[in-house]
């Protein structure tokens, strides 16, 4: 069941970055900024958490996702240490990602040659 | 000579030969590629629930860092902007997109160098999604501190 919920809901926030694309006349940055906004802003309601655990991956993957995890790394360090814990948790859960995103891009475009 | 072709007219005319998007087609392949790029993605993270011992909390970050890797090689090869050429959103939106875009970015300006080329131009298309990530995490953090902070 994890993984139907998985692929209705992860499918349905594609149909609606779809529907930006194909409806409006915003680039692709634009739209995938909107969805890491609504992550963060979503997660600021506590809502993104109850959607993890209903959508497992379907919630995960998506792109808004990036926002919650920003936040979420905000919020745990502010009960430590206030207002300077924005700062120094808002890359904390997303370090992985962003890092491997790096590290992986510069392995492949050293390796790869560019085509197309 | 027809009045469609008349040159006064030219906006109508060229509005009867421009492709119209097909908007049910292209959310039915988003749909399908995005929900099927979250099943691997919830597949690996029972992987590492199970196998490894990860808590189903914390398997979220090596789960995408899976699938950012994946994306990488893909992109490397090609075959992930073909995916996204079929797919538009769907294969934008879940994480591999953004991993998609920092690497086809990367690849791209190669021939200017390590530095100036690779570097320099990795994050022209990510960019955007981080500034407004941590800009908005950042004013919703804030808005919450005190919240909690007042009550």
């Amino acid at each position: 069941m994890d993984y139907v919920w998985a692929f209705v809901i992860g499918g349905g926030i594609c149909v609606i970055g779809q529907l930006l694309f194909d409806l409006t006349k915003l680039t692709p940055g634009h739209i995938m900024s909107m969805f890491v906004v609504t992550g963060a802003v979503l997660d600021g309601f506590d809502l993104y958490d109850q959607f993890i655990q209903f959508a497992g991956a379907g919630a995960i993957v998506p792109i808004t996702s990036f926002g919650h995890s920003l936040l979420h790394g905000a919020m745990t360090q502010a009960e430590e240490h206030g207002f300077l814990g924005i700062a120094i948790g808002i890359f904390q859960m997303t370090s992985a990602g962003i890092a491997s995103a790096i590290l992986f891009g510069f392995i492949v475009a050293v390796i790869f040659k560019p085509r197309g | 000579m027809s009045k469609q072709f008349h040159p006064n007219n030219y906006k109508d005319t060229a509005k009867t030969y421009q492709p119209r998007p097909n908007v049910f087609l292209n959310c039915l392949k988003a749909f399908f590629v995005g929900g099927l790029i979250c099943v691997i993605g919830q597949g690996l993270i029972q992987l590492y629930s199970t196998v490894f011992d990860f808590t189903e909390k914390e398997a979220g970050n090596p789960t995408l860092t899976t699938l950012i890797l994946i994306s990488a090689i893909l992109t490397g090869f090609g075959v992930y902007d073909k995916l996204g050429q079929f797919a538009g959103a769907g294969s934008a939106v879940p994480v591999t997109g953004f991993a998609n875009t920092i690497t086809s970015a990367a690849l791209e300006h190669k021939s200017e160098g390590l530095v100036l080329g690779v570097a320099s131009n990795m994050f022209k298309l990510a960019g955007p999604v981080i500034v407004f990530g941590v800009v908005s995490a950042y004013i919703v953090g804030v808005i919450r501190y005190l919240i909690q902070q007042l009550m």
